[in-house]
């Protein structure tokens, strides 16, 4: 709402994001400029001022060309750069970047596919990073998710040049990185001409500086392919070089998909997570307590995980209360151990494997939501048991009986071994607690109504299972069971259900003194002692005073433009992260314009319109004594108070699996061969090379012209996700009452595709069938000389149960992940398009099965991963 | 019963013109659709408010648009419009594309015709200016339905049971939730404010200030729909902001009220008559004598 340019890339935000997207009409209305960066026009499109279609997948090559550009110009905001980045600082001379190994960075281990850290550190600092040994272990647990909120340890003192003039300084190396990624280059990669993207670039570099600020706005669009971390790193690289980070009208926003999908991550439901992004003790690595509070503090590193054994021990107390004594590492030894990859692709496979045998799924509907979604049916049509807890019978809850299987036959309901429990849900308005959105913004939400019938909360749910449990439990003397039996299992109930209250869990979650009772005011009241308990340390301060500050509602009309006092963000209500770099080094504001927070010389500390992301009284000339650690060590002049060094990272030394650069690699399945380099595809990315995992044959494999075009999908403002709260609904399914595909004219005279009429679309995974909508929205792009036809489908729709049925598009998907955080490249794929119905029965089987042998991923010959000159052999 | 003057009076403010008095000020709808994202939650809130049936689950091809048009259990209708532009820098080239994206709903006119046509007094204009159906008067003639230029009123023809069918349907203006001082519900759940209710006098000051802005800032073909009382329907309560011609988003450019002509249409009638009934008179008493 405050930014002067607003580019949307990656998402298709007024479509998925229709009520955030308000912020973008109110910007523009007053005088925003925004740009809109997707491979298809879209809703978000129609209210661009600039729309920029796209080749699916080529996002880095197109942000490397716009980063190019910027330092080529010297159009980055320089004292910013210099003062608050890690620009200046200079890298080992064994660093070797992807313009000497055409494609691979140092240290690659063409084995492993992993790379060896030690050459990517700052100089003098080689030691600290970890062998390829390490960094395989790291992609295994998803750990990137970890680090990048830790801000992996490199040594506070590092050598800097800041001239920028160092060859080995960042700058210089990021200006030799990005040179290749030329107007022409990308225009080549990517399908947009030269000058769009010099439009958006002049555009960009515009509207950040001192005066302005510039907003960049992604979704998933960005984070579900094979190099998402590195997608969002290179966003991250040009909003540092232009100023825009930590400033009003700046910064980088992750559009989440659901009402409280960022907070199941912050109190998270993800494998390798605690709350507050404390990491899931690893069974080999974290063997005692201090193990664990090392790897999270990293030793001597600078910043605010310093704190992390109060947070930690205060967790364990909340979670263990008496229990968690000095004496027992505060029952550290309950914790449940990680030892490898548990992310829900591994699940899934396991469970076709018959290594998991009971499966809890609550307001999840894999069976059409999620990638690859024949091996999530078979999966779950592999367990002794399922329990489904939602609104409604959804396609995960009865696959058994009229899922896609059953009419092929691989699935015969009289055989198929699940018994499915399906437990009535209560929807949001029909318990309490809070929500958590993109902002980091807590907002409790009242009951409304009481839940029909046996209908029932997750709070309730786990409640009485947990206390159900325990009464089994009871007296047992076996060690095993101690973790459940000590459990703090306390909370108040009400009502005539029993509901446990969810103010309680709040107050528990906030923190308090185990003494006094005392709800705690902010994280920085946790205690290492053991005499303060607090359930997740960066939501501390939500129930401050007492005082459910997450219900607070006082409109923004009555208080000024933050709005402070309208819900409440972590951390500590502060609603910009890294606000300190809203001022200069000295503490003024940058403009009065853009003017944020700043230094008060006459009060002795930072003052403003938010709350300060920095120690309060710490004045921008303060320099950290020899020796300092944690907190102390950050200067007065280090604004990103989460990382190593006090820097926003440009270049990554360490944390990072796939390198400390963002590169341009073809997705996983693409029709064209990487023009930038040798190596094709993200040489790291995390492969499941099975026969029910097939991949679509891509350069330099051959008879790749049997999947000659590219698909993306996604959403529908009418629907949300895979249907089971709005294809149930007659207002919504008639809205939007069928599956379609959206082709280009020119594809539907390619291929005889006719408007409203039917298509099938195959990849080696399955065959779908859609309604077919001919649209100008889609057009083919030139890319390298050719056309490059790309088509698009929502994944709303499934078979089963609706008011509105279809086939469902994640059944076109295989299962390739990101390395770093384990996520699938579900936003990109290639696969053939034909006039016509799909046929059913075993004869769909086979249709495929032609598909397969045609284009030669019926041999299942190892995948050719790395294809760099360097990497071979 | 309040009956439908405001036309043959000549008012511009219809509740006085109906009997009102001294009526609170006339509201109405100003619908913005240069910042509408299609997102159809005035649709839905709607139906949600106004207990309207679903009416079919089928897939028109039309674009986005699977309501097809406003009708009796469709009172808050999106239109999408692809249309095939220049793209920048194509050398004129047909390449892009603009997708205009429009809220349509009954207009609420100041000489509203359904009113003057509806012979049970069922339509009635409400003291805030709007015109309401009452479902418990009407008796489903159906004159209201050709009686309305822009094609808004229908009579319910589904589902089965459902208690208004053959009943005349359109949208109320939210009648029983401005009474109580809420905005109605497509106003209050649309997420742009693309769609705003207030008085109509405020909504026309705001619409002028939007398309002169929108103007300035280089959209030539912006302008605003219904906001003239010197149009063919005196003028309506319900306000656009459009980007195109009427015609493209399926509005009539020049609505007439169907009844302007009635008045003249029985003068002459009435002379004709007299015409007749003189003719006829001078007949007899000419042959009597």
């Amino acid at each position: 709402m405050n930014a002067d340019c607003i580019i949307i890339q990656g998402s298709n935000m007024a479509e998925a994001h229709p009520v955030g997207f308000q912020w973008v009409v109110e910007a523009k209305l007053r005088g925003a400029k925004v740009i809109h960066i997707d491979p298809r026009f879209t809703r978000t499109s129609a209210l661009a001022d600039t729309f920029v279609p796209i080749r699916a997948g080529t996002d880095i090559a197109f942000l490397g060309g716009v980063i190019n550009h910027v330092l080529s110009n010297d159009l980055d905001f320089r004292e910013y750069v210099v003062a608050y980045t890690n620009a200046a600082t200079i890298v080992s001379e064994r660093f070797a970047d992807t313009e000497d190994l055409d494609g691979l960075f140092s240290g690659f281990d063409p084995a492993s596919r992993t790379y060896d850290e030690s050459s990517w550190q700052y100089a003098g600092n080689e030691d600290a990073g970890g062998d390829s040994e390490e960094t395989g272990a790291r992609r295994q647990v998803a750990s990137a998710l970890q680090h990048e909120s830790h801000g992996p340890g490199i040594d506070s003192e590092v050598e800097r040049d800041e001239t920028l003039q160092h060859p080995r300084c960042v700058f210089q190396i990021l200006k030799r990185h990005f040179a290749r990624y030329t107007p022409e280059m990308v225009e080549r990669v990517c399908g947009v001409p030269a000058e769009q993207l010099l439009e958006v670039a002049k555009a960009w570099a515009a509207a950040s500086g001192r005066e302005r600020t510039t907003t960049l706005v992604y979704s998933v669009g960005w984070t579900q392919h094979s190099t998402g971390v590195q997608y969002i790193r290179t966003g991250t690289i040009l909003q540092l070089l232009l100023g825009n980070m930590g400033r009003p009208g700046g910064g980088i926003l992750a559009l989440r998909g659901h009402a409280s999908i960022q907070g199941s991550t912050d109190i998270p439901t993800l494998f390798n997570l605690l709350p507050g992004y404390l990491p899931m003790p690893h069974v080999a690595q974290h063997e005692r307590f201090d193990d664990w509070i090392g790897a999270i503090r990293h030793g001597d590193q600078k910043g605010f995980w310093g704190g992390a054994p109060a947070y930690a021990t205060s967790l364990l107390k909340a979670w263990w209360g008496d229990a968690a004594t000095v004496d027992n590492d505060f029952a550290y030894g309950y914790l449940p151990r990680i030892s490898g990859d548990h992310g829900t692709y591994r699940q899934v496979l396991d469970m076709i494997d018959g290594r998991i045998k009971g499966y809890f799924l609550l307001g999840q509907n894999p069976a059409v939501g999620s990638a690859h979604g024949k091996a999530q049916r078979l999966g779950m049509a592999n367990l002794d048991w399922l329990v489904v807890r939602d609104l409604f019978e959804i396609e995960s809850a009865t696959f058994w009986k009229d899922g896609p299987e059953v009419a092929t036959g691989e699935i015969v309901p009289e055989e198929c071994r699940t018994e499915v429990f399906l437990l009535p849900a209560a929807s949001h308005v029909e318990k309490e607690g809070t929500f958590t959105q993109t902002q980091r913004m807590l907002q409790w939400r009242e009951k409304a109504v009481e839940p029909p019938g046996d209908c029932r909360s997750e709070l309730w749910f786990f409640f009485h299972l947990g206390r159900l449990v325990r009464e089994r439990l009871a007296g047992s003397q076996d060690g095993r069971d101690r973790p459940l039996l000590d459990l703090t299992w306390d909370y108040p109930v009400h009502g005539r259900h029993d509901e446990p209250s969810a103010d309680a869990v709040l107050r528990e979650v906030n923190g308090f003194d185990l003494v006094t009772g005392r709800p705690l005011a902010s994280s920085g009241e946790l205690r290492a002692d053991g005499s303060t308990a607090g359930g997740c340390w960066i939501y501390t301060g939500v129930y401050a005073g007492g005082v459910n500050q997450a219900a607070r509602r006082r409109p923004g009309s009555e208080q000024d433009w933050v709005a402070a006092e309208w819900g409440w963000v972590w951390p500590a209500n502060r609603r910009i992260l890294y606000n300190r770099a809203s001022a200069d080094p000295e503490g003024r504001p940058w403009s009065e314009r853009k003017a944020y927070v700043w230094w008060d010389d006459e009060l002795g500390r930072w003052t403003g319109h938010d709350v300060p992301d920095f120690q309060v009284d710490k004045p921008p000339w303060y320099r950290p004594p020899p020796g300092a650690t944690g907190a102390e060590a950050l200067a007065g002049d280090d604004p990103f108070i989460m990382q190593g060094d006090g820097k926003g990272w440009l270049f990554v030394p360490t944390g990072l699996v796939d390198g400390p650069l963002p590169t341009h690699y073809e997705p996983a399945e693409s029709p064209l061969p990487n023009r930038l380099y040798g190596q094709q595809s993200n040489p790291t990315r995390v492969v499941y090379e099975r026969a029910d995992n097939p991949r679509n044959p891509s350069p330099p494999d051959e008879h790749r012209e049997v999947f000659p075009f590219v698909f993306t999908t996604s959403r529908l403002t009418e629907h949300h996700t895979s249907g089971a709260m709005s294809r149930t609904l007659g207002y919504l399914a008639e809205l939007q009452p069928a599956m379609f595909v959206e082709v280009s004219p020119a594809l539907a005279r390619e291929r005889g595709l006719e408007h409203l009429g039917w298509a099938t679309i195959v990849t080696a995974r399955s065959a779908i069938e859609a309604r077919v909508l001919v649209t100008d929205r889609l057009r083919p792009l030139r890319v390298d000389g050719r056309p490059v036809h790309q088509v698009w489908l929502p994944y709303h729709w499934g078979v089963g149960s609706g008011l509105t049925t279809g086939d469902s598009a994640n059944d076109l998907m295989g299962v390739s992940l990101d390395p770093n955080v384990l996520i699938q490249d579900s936003k990109v794929g290639t696969c053939d398009v034909q006039p016509g119905r799909r046929p059913t029965g075993p004869a769909l089987l086979d249709l495929v099965a032609g598909y397969r042998t045609r284009a030669g991923v019926a041999s299942m010959a190892p995948e050719r991963i790395v294809t760099a000159e360097q990497g071979r052999g | 019963m309040i009956t439908e003057r405001s036309r043959l009076l000549g008012s511009l403010d219809p509740a006085a013109g109906s009997g009102y008095v001294e009526p609170p000020p006339r509201v109405g709808f100003f619908t913005d659709t240069s910042i509408c994202i299609g997102c159809k939650a005035c649709e839905v809130a709607c139906k949600e408010w106004n207990g309207i049936p679903q009416d079919g689950i089928e897939l028109t091809g039309m674009s986005y648009d699977n309501s097809v048009g406003l009708g009796a259990s469709t009172w808050r209708h999106v239109a999408f419009i692809e249309q095939r532009v220049a793209a920048p820098g194509a050398g004129g080239d047909e390449t892009g594309v603009r997708w205009l994206m429009s809220s349509d709903v009954c207009k609420h006119c100041t000489s509203a015709a359904c009113l003057d046509v509806c012979p049970t007094g069922s339509l009635l204009r409400t003291e805030l200016g709007t015109v309401v159906v009452q479902d418990d008067i009407c008796n489903g003639c159906g004159y209201c339905i050709p009686a309305c230029p822009y094609g808004v009123i229908d009579q319910r023809r589904s589902p089965d049971g459902d208690r208004n069918v053959g009943l005349a349907q359109k949208c109320t203006l939210c009648y029983d939730r401005t009474g109580a001082g809420l905005e109605p519900a497509c106003a209050k759940a649309c997420p742009t404010d693309s769609i705003q209710f207030g008085s109509l006098d405020e909504l026309r000051k705001r619409a002028a200030g939007r398309v002169g802005a929108l103007r300035a800032a280089g959209v030539a073909d912006a302008r605003l729909y219904g906001e003239d009382p010197a149009d063919g329907v005196g003028g309506a309560g319900s306000l656009f902001l459009l980007l195109d011609d009427p015609e493209v988003y399926g509005l009539p450019p020049d609505p007439v009220c169907t009844t302007r002509d009635l008045p003249a249409m029985w003068r002459r009638a009435a002379v004709a008559a007299a015409t007749m009934a003189a003719v006829t008179a001078f007949a007899f008493l000419g042959s009597r004598s």
